[in-house]
């Protein structure tokens, strides 16, 4: 499939391609005129830019836990399928099976042992050895998959809202906060553990190359792990329908080379610089002033909203709107301009700025890394 | 009295007079007769299988292809919660109670059900509680939290519209209908049936719709009392299932699907027993294993009570409590493979004849195993974590609910609209139904296992590109219109039959059983002389060899006002003779008073619900008041 890619790599592609937008055919918001001449193309260049555009399959397993259920999966899989060939074969034979000549327009039902023998083998003991080798393969599975094969070397906590998600590195000291959204980066190799939390509604936390679902349920902790033993982007989604923009509510589990996971926490857990040129600083200017501020939280700032995604290191996410853009120039601006049209219903309003606003505003964001 | 006359001399002109519900308006509006009432009930679920139908139209027009924009996100939510309340609570589950209504008293020598007025006060409410639920489009709030509505996005706080309010309502209200329809099966089959006719002579559609009305009985308040909750919780201020002030989301996932899995098999059970009694026909032959299939059926019905909780594997429970539903969920496996084998073997030592109905016989055996084996994938915990709530699992409810359900009752429809009708339905377009409902119905789910597998989940109104979900949306968007298409060719068929069909005669298939003994249509008594059995297959027992006991053609006549006979519980030994009820308009006018009450639930005016209740009493006050015309019991 498509190579897996280093972020940095992704992104210098987006920048190549500043208003490839994940659903290319929409039009209307972008900021630079689009050159692409329809949605083809822009799939394909798209695929090309993000690591994670390839189908997020729970068989192409990347760590211990989707492993050994794809293992399991495919014991199931193929039992059915040889169950219904065999049936359907069963069947096909009774139908047109040659018969001696009609003696009667009705037939007596015969020797009753015919399918009695029939329904004790056929109906219950063939199913039931069956049955039970393959719920002896479910235990050992589930037990298996239960809990990570070593420690956890980490807690994240995630935290869903409608429609994104929180993500909160514990346990490093109250100075040490890593807070993010839509982006969870584990170490290669090595098992984390997801501390599952809603904010709303019931949600449901699904990273079909990695792991099972875990539920996100209000007033209930619910926890799991995650393991990655290929370095690459995998795609995560909301499996529980939790309303309008229930399709919109992706994120992505970056796994990284141990030391580069390491280098990404304390990059994270920096404050954001401030700007170094005038239209980054006017970009700032206008986040103080406008609705931006009420929601969105900046550290290193005074800027403290509780309400929307922590934005301290926006510009290193790979996706904003929880996997509905690709984190680009365009896309931020269309975003920031236009969010209701682009995720109707999300929490982000639209944010009438003129034109010059804009540009400083989505500059200063860019620095954000 | 209670004379024993031939047939042909029975005094049918007297006993139309009794029986017959007068022509006009009040005689339609009155009426108790079961044969009126199954056709409305087939009808009317017909006509809102027509309706979920089209939302899925919308819908899979929305999902043709990646991020499509037809309909907004609110209106795709409404479509898939409407098309799900509508597919499964106002189509599945009354379309086999129109049959069972229909054909119970056919089937069992009996000239009505035990309680008609009843009957007819469960199809009102049917029909009203469907408009109930529909009536929310009017106001542009239809249910919008999937038909399993999970709190706490159902609660007030995320969902301040009417939209809930017109789900739990009309859930409630639905439960009443069907509870009243669950409660009349039992007592009929325990009391209606022709002398003779022992529990192990009945066809096995009674085994069905006597299993499922038992599961109603002991299942449906759990998703009454869960509805009473929710409405309590978002209008009075109750915390059930509030996590803020101690109430648990997860009672309500709970009582949802201690409701919920036993419904997957009320609307699979009857419709197999379908299968199970047309099959013989069409294989010439009695079906194999009888009393393996009536007693899968039931088993089905035990086991299948005790699963519910995976639905729920996602949720955080216990590995032990896993393990154990995970295994109880495998077991149903075993009841449902005697009843294919029987089948099988019925076929096998048989003689099939390629009839209409046959070939839909064929084709729901192939989509019950797999939408039987790939339901047991999601049997076990660690693969149902990936499976559950994706596309897979459209997939699988769709192989049970179009495979078990919808094929046996179009091949059902095939078979017994002839007898309802009295004219035939034609075996070429027929064919064409079958192989466009057959190939459309795979090409649109089969590829939903695909697509659950490459991780699409379900109910999202829209997806991106690249995730290689493309192609397979297309063909699933293909197949479900070809389906659309078999299904209005059928309706051409039946607008033709209705015309020009050729006339059907008493038993157009050479069919065993008593319904095909009377005329069709059957008269409004039923049967000139009330029948007595003694074999499960009463008009073919000279050709099966048997002792030839059974009297069809000979009986008492029973024509002192509406009257049949009541039998005992097991072996049916003549006990009483039953004075049934006449033509009532109380049972249309309890279902409008009820349905006053509703809407002023869902106003939330206890001044109105008030008036409604009121009317409620003085409905049931003008029902339990003596007749002025009839005779008592025992009078004449």
């Amino acid at each position: 499939m498509v190579a897996v890619r280093h972020p940095v790599v992704a992104r210098d592609q987006m920048k190549r391609a500043p208003v490839m937008r994940r659903d290319a055919d929409r039009c209307g918001v972008a900021t630079t005129r689009t050159f692409v001449p329809r949605a083809a193309l822009a799939a394909a260049l798209l695929c090309g830019a993000m690591g994670c555009a390839r189908s997020p399959s729970m068989f192409r397993a990347a760590g211990p836990a989707a492993e050994q259920i794809a293992r399991l999966g495919w014991l199931f899989t193929i039992v059915a399928a040889a169950v219904t060939v065999i049936v359907t074969g069963v069947l096909l034979a009774a139908l047109y099976r040659r018969r001696p000549d009609r003696t009667s327009s009705v037939e007596p039902s015969g020797d009753p042992r015919g399918p009695v023998r029939w329904i004790i083998i056929g109906g219950v003991v063939l199913p039931a050895i069956v049955l039970v080798v393959c719920f002896a393969f479910t235990l050992i599975t589930q037990a298996a998959v239960a809990s990570p094969p070593r420690p956890t070397v980490a807690t994240v906590q995630v935290t869903a809202h409608r429609w994104w998600w929180e993500v909160r590195y514990t346990g490093m000291g109250a100075d040490q906060t890593v807070v993010t959204a839509n982006e969870i980066h584990v170490p290669v190799g090595r098992a984390v553990r997801i501390n599952l939390v809603s904010n709303d509604v019931i949600h449901s936390f699904w990273v079909p190359e990695l792991a099972g679902k875990t539920d996100v349920i209000p007033g209930q902790d619910n926890a799991m792990w995650l393991q990655a033993n290929r370095p690459g982007t995998y795609r995560g989604e909301c499996a529980e329908y939790c309303g309008l923009q229930h399709a919109h509510m992706d994120f992505v589990v970056v796994a990284d080379a141990p030391t580069d996971f390491a280098a990404w926490l304390v990059r994270q857990r920096a404050t954001a610089v401030a700007p170094t040129d005038a239209a980054a600083a006017a970009g700032l200017a206008v986040f103080h002033r406008s609705a931006c501020a009420v929601c969105h939280a900046i550290r290193g700032t005074d800027i403290l909203g509780r309400v929307g995604p922590d934005l301290t290191h926006l510009a290193s996410r790979q996706t904003i709107a929880a996997g509905t853009l690709l984190n680009n120039r365009g896309n931020l601006a269309g975003w920031v301009a236009n969010a209701q049209s682009l995720k109707p219903g999300s929490g982000m309003p639209n944010v009438p700025l003129d034109g010059r606003d804009l540009q400083a505003l989505v500059a200063y964001l860019e620095t954000l890394k | 009295m209670a004379t024993v006359v031939a047939s042909a001399d029975a005094p049918r002109a007297q006993l139309t007079e009794i029986w017959e519900t007068p022509r006009g308006l009040l005689g339609t509006l009155t009426s108790v007769d079961h044969k009126t009432i199954g056709k409305r009930y087939i009808v009317t679920a017909f006509v809102f299988f027509i309706i979920g139908g089209l939302e899925a139209a919308v819908m899979r027009a929305q999902l043709v292809h990646s991020n499509m924009h037809l309909v907004s996100p609110e209106a795709y939510n409404q479509l898939f919660t409407m098309h799900g309340v509508t597919m499964i609570f106002l189509f599945a589950s009354p379309i086999l109670s129109g049959f069972s209504n229909y054909l119970w008293p056919l089937m069992i020598g009996a000239r009505d059900m035990a309680f008609p007025r009843v009957n007819a006060l469960s199809y009102w409410t049917f029909l009203l509680a469907g408009i109930f639920l529909y009536s929310s489009f009017f106001v542009g709030q239809a249910p919008d939290g999937g038909w399993f509505a999970y709190v706490p996005m159902t609660a007030r706080s995320y969902s301040p519209g009417l939209n809930i309010e017109f789900f739990t309502l009309g859930l409630i209200y639905l439960g009443m209908s069907t509870t009243m329809g669950a409660v009349n099966f039992i007592a009929t089959f325990f009391t209606m049936r022709a002398p003779g006719m022992s529990i192990n002579r009945v066809p096995i559609i009674l085994w069905g719709t006597l299993t499922v009305s038992f599961l109603i009985v002991a299942f449906m308040p759990a998703l009454t009392v869960a509805s009473i909750f929710l409405y309590l919780d978002r209008n009075i201020g109750t915390h059930f299932f509030d996590p803020a002030n101690g109430g648990r989301p997860l009672l309500w996932q709970h009582l949802f699907w201690i409701f919920g899995h036993p419904w997957v098999y009320i609307v699979v059970l009857p419709a197999m027993g379908l299968a199970s009694d047309m099959i013989p026909t069409f294989c010439r032959r009695p079906l194999a294993g009888y009393t393996f299939v009536a007693l899968a059926t039931v088993a089905t019905g035990v086991v299948g009570s005790g699963v519910w909780v995976h639905h729920m594997f996602a949720t955080g429970l216990p590995q032990l409590a896993m393990s154990f539903f995970s295994g109880a969920s495998m077991t149903v496996t075993i009841p449902s493979g005697v009843s294919i084998v029987a089948w099988l073997a019925t076929i096998w030592y048989g003689r099939p004849v390629f009839k209409v109905p046959f070939l839909f016989m064929v084709g729901f055996i192939i989509l019950f195993v797999i939408g039987g084996v790939n339901g047991v994938m999601t049997a076990p915990v660690p693969f149902d974590l990936q499976l559950t709530d994706s596309y897979f699992i459209v997939a699988h409810i769709h192989y049970v609910l179009i495979g078990i359900n919808v094929f046996p009752v179009f091949g059902a429809l095939y078979y017994w609209l002839p007898k309802m009708t009295g004219r035939m339905l034609s075996e070429r377009l027929g064919r064409w139904v079958f192989w466009l409902m057959f190939i459309g119905m795979n090409l649109a789910f089969f590829p939903m296992h695909i697509t659950g597998m490459l991780g699409m989940p379900r109910r999202i109104y829209t997806y991106p590109s690249g995730m290689g979900w493309d192609t397979a949306n297309l063909i699933i968007t293909v197949g479900a219109y070809v389906f659309a298409i078999g299904v209005l060719l059928f309706l051409i068929d039946v607008v033709r039959s209705l015309r020009v069909g050729p006339l059907a005669g008493n038993n157009p298939w050479d069919a065993p059983t008593l319904e095909w003994s009377t005329t069709s249509p059957p008269p409004p008594y039923n049967f000139a002389v009330l029948p007595t059995v003694r074999s499960r297959y009463p008009l073919w027992e000279e050709r099966l060899h048997e002792q030839a006991t059974s009297i069809v053609d000979r009986g008492p006549v029973l024509d002192d006002g509406r009257e049949t006979i009541g039998t005992s519980a097991l072996d049916a030994e003549p006990t009483a003779v039953l004075h049934m009820p006449a033509d009532s308009p109380w049972p249309l006018l309890l279902a409008l008073a009820l349905t006053v009450v509703f809407y002023a639930l869902l106003a939330v005016s206890w001044t109105w619900t008030g008036i409604g209740v009121l009317l409620v009493f003085i409905c049931l006050v003008g029902w339990l008041s003596p007749s002025r015309t009839a005779p008592a019991p025992g009078e004449a």
